[in-house]
């Protein structure tokens, strides 16, 4: 799940870590007075769930109040297209205010978990204010990675070689030190899979400050964090994708107009890969899971139909925990519900598969069977549409 | 023959009296596999559907049974404790089906188990067959597969089942298949396997399924090209897939280049596996490799 910045320096401030004074805004009125308070000049910076704002007019530099609410107006109610949202763009319905900063150095810092060491890893670089990914195609010696031993957490001497590659001089080096421990402890008390700070700045009167913040929380670890459920803004999100995400459903929204329907996530990814190779194009990814009930893949399959773009279904169902009947039972009670007409395919294999079949079979859906996954391929490429 | 399991294996199904976990270890027995225990803190002194003996902790459970793996089907927010105990106990071997374990917390209990003699398949995987020894120990539909020569090896679940469904119909036997997990922090990884494969006698060739994500497939190429003896043919599932976007496993996101299919495909092609061009083809990839090393009878 992720949460937005101004939620991120929330939690930031609650573990002292230093970052702008700040007021979110939801109106243009509302940042004029917020620019006022903060002196009359302020930084605009649209709230949305995706990197790269800057460069697409999501953070602008204002002068005075009538100037905030100005830049405000344009930002409320509009999409910010940034490399990251994709051509639609993201809606914003926040702006957080910010005072001026005085920046004399600009850095980056970030923890995340690092599949090859296996642990979490903190991430430093004096090219802070940059795409990161930059830094790590022209510069990669410049960032330097720290794993951490997760039973230790992050030790002194860490900190102290962490400031060191940083470059910092002795007058910041023990707040700078602070910080990272702090961060670290923010990354494991609310199980980050992404903490990141671009830039970290430090202060003309020497105060390290995180100028900006991203939180990625870690979805399987949301049974104990009640507290940052409410963090989350579905209007963040797509909206097939945040409905399915409520049904305990693995759905990712895609271009085409093949939607699928498919149990397990690997066989999922196989499914689109075996569509695009026949020339089709996948509406979705989504994987039903293992312990569905008719109820579960009812639900899915009307996720599936109200999506516009869906022109033809594949099924895709290898039985094991998942029952070829319950599957069955699942897509006859959507098609009723729905009285959709969408032609669907038809691939079932594994455990009561002649009974899945049966159900399909005898009920009024456009249904088209398939022995084998080139079969499959094949009758949704002849499905007239 | 086969690897990690066979006829020796005595299994406790941690979770064994929750929903899941009942009804994959009776799935389990009736295929063959010798489930000797299992362990539920508080029912203990029980006996599950009047076989198999159900105690409090592992440590109790192997004392009294010898068991020599543990099969967890325990729920996300207990698994790191279930894996913890059996390793704590001196059980060698750890097969955890459990899906959605939060990663901070894997990433402690995997240093835990380090400094244990124990390897852990998974989590979030399906577990491990040797079919020719009629021992599945996890939650694969066990008619689909067939006693034979080939190794499979998989980070995923139904894709596992497919590609066996597709050796098995073209009548090429399996010696054991190995679902190593879909998450980004697992106990074993393809290199693990492919090890195992090459030292067991009972094993000709590789069939090896990866997914978009991580860089398990490159280290996987790079230890087919240095040290592996045997022919491999590999398959890389998400091509079609989005960066940025978890492919309903944890670990399936594309997060830079490296984590691509195509990276993928093209370092484990340059390693000289036969690659497998989409999931149709799993089937008759293998056997055209078979056929071309000699090893088809």
């Amino acid at each position: 799940m992720n949460i937005h910045e101004f939620q991120a320096k929330e939690i930031f401030a609650r573990y002292g870590i230093a970052v702008p004074r700040g007021i979110v805004a939801a109106t243009p009125a509302e940042a004029k007075a917020a620019t006022q308070e903060l002196g009359g000049q302020s930084v605009v910076k649209a709230q949305i769930h995706a990197g790269g704002r800057g460069k697409s007019g999501g953070v602008q530099l204002v002068r005075s109040p009538e100037e905030a609410s100005e830049s405000a107006q344009r930002m409320l109610g509009s999409n910010i297209v940034t490399p990251q949202t994709g051509p639609e763009g993201a809606p914003v319905h926040k702006v957080l205010i910010e005072e001026l900063a005085d920046i004399k150095k600009e850095l980056y810092v970030a923890l995340t978990i690092d599949r090859g060491h296996r642990s979490p890893v903190l991430l430093v670089s004096i090219h802070g204010g940059m795409d990161i990914e930059e830094v790590a195609a022209t510069n990669p010696q410049d960032i330097h990675t720290e794993p951490i031993d997760p039973l230790l957490g992050l030790m002194p001497f860490q900190t102290r070689r962490l400031v060191r590659h940083l470059g910092l001089e002795p007058a910041v080096a023990g707040d700078a030190a602070k910080l990272l421990t702090a961060l670290y402890q923010v990354f494991v008390d609310n199980d980050c899979s992404l903490l990141e700070i671009n830039p970290l700045i430090i202060t003309g009167d020497d105060r390290v400050v995180a100028l900006d913040a991203k939180i990625n929380l870690d979805d399987d670890s949301m049974f104990r964090h009640a507290d940052l459920m409410a963090y989350r803004d579905v209007s963040q999100e797509d909206e097939l994708e945040a409905q399915a995400a409520d049904l305990d459903i693995a759905y990712v929204n895609l271009d085409g107009d093949v939607g699928c329907l498919v149990n397990g996530a690997g066989l999922a990814m196989a499914t689109l890969d075996v569509t695009t190779a026949a020339g089709a194009a996948p509406a979705n990814f989504l994987d039903v899971g293992g312990g569905a009930t008719p109820e579960k893949v009812s639900s899915a399959v009307k996720i599936i139909l109200s999506d516009p773009k869906v022109r033809r279904v594949l099924v895709n169902i290898f039985g094991g925990i998942l029952r070829c009947d319950i599957a069955g039972e699942g897509i006859v009670m959507a098609y009723k519900e729905t009285g959709s007409t969408i032609p669907l395919v038809v691939r079932m294999l594994g455990t009561n598969v002649v009974e899945g079949k049966e159900i399909l079979g005898a009920s009024s859906l456009p249904v088209v069977f398939a022995e084998t996954l080139t079969e499959a391929a094949e009758a949704i490429k002849q499905l007239k549409v | 023959m086969g690897v990690l399991v066979d006829e020796n294996t005595r299994v406790l199904v941690q979770g064994i009296t929750g929903r899941e976990g009942s009804f994959h270890a009776r799935a389990c027995m009736a295929y063959g596999t010798n489930i000797v225990a299992g362990v539920t803190p508080g029912r203990g002194r029980t006996m599950f559907d009047d076989k198999v003996p159900v105690f409090n902790s592992v440590e109790e459970a192997v004392a009294q049974t010898q068991a020599n793996m543990a099969l967890i089907f325990v729920p996300p927010p207990f698994a790191p404790d279930a894996i913890a105990e059996s390793a704590d106990a001196g059980i060698p071997l750890i097969a955890c089906i459990t899906e959605g374990i939060p990663v901070q917390d894997m990433v402690k209990v995997y240093r835990y188990i380090q400094r244990k003699p124990v390897r852990l398949i998974g989590p979030n995987c399906p577990g491990l067959i040797n079919p020719g020894a009629k021992c599945k120990i996890g939650i694969m539909p066990g008619a689909i597969h067939l006693p034979g020569r080939v190794g499979v090896l998989s980070r995923s679940g139904t894709l596992t089942y497919e590609a066996v469904g597709q050796l098995t119909a073209l009548g090429l036997g399996q010696s054991s298949c190995v679902g190593i997990g879909g998450d980004p922090i697992i106990g074993t990884n393809f290199v693990d396997v492919l090890g195992l494969f090459d030292a067991d006698p009972g094993t000709d060739a590789v069939v090896m399924i990866g997914e978009i994500g991580g860089t398990m497939e490159q280290d996987a190429a790079a230890f087919i090209k240095a040290d592996f003896s045997k022919p491999v043919a590999s398959l890389v599932v998400g091509a079609s897939a989005p960066a940025g976007k978890r492919m309903g496993h944890a670990g399936a996101i594309i997060t830079g280049e490296s984590g691509t299919a195509e990276f993928k495909i093209a370092a484990l092609n340059d390693a000289g596996a036969w690659i497998i061009p989409t999931p149709a083809d799993i089937g008759s990839t293998a056997q055209k490799m078979l056929e071309s090393n000699g090893l088809l009878n």
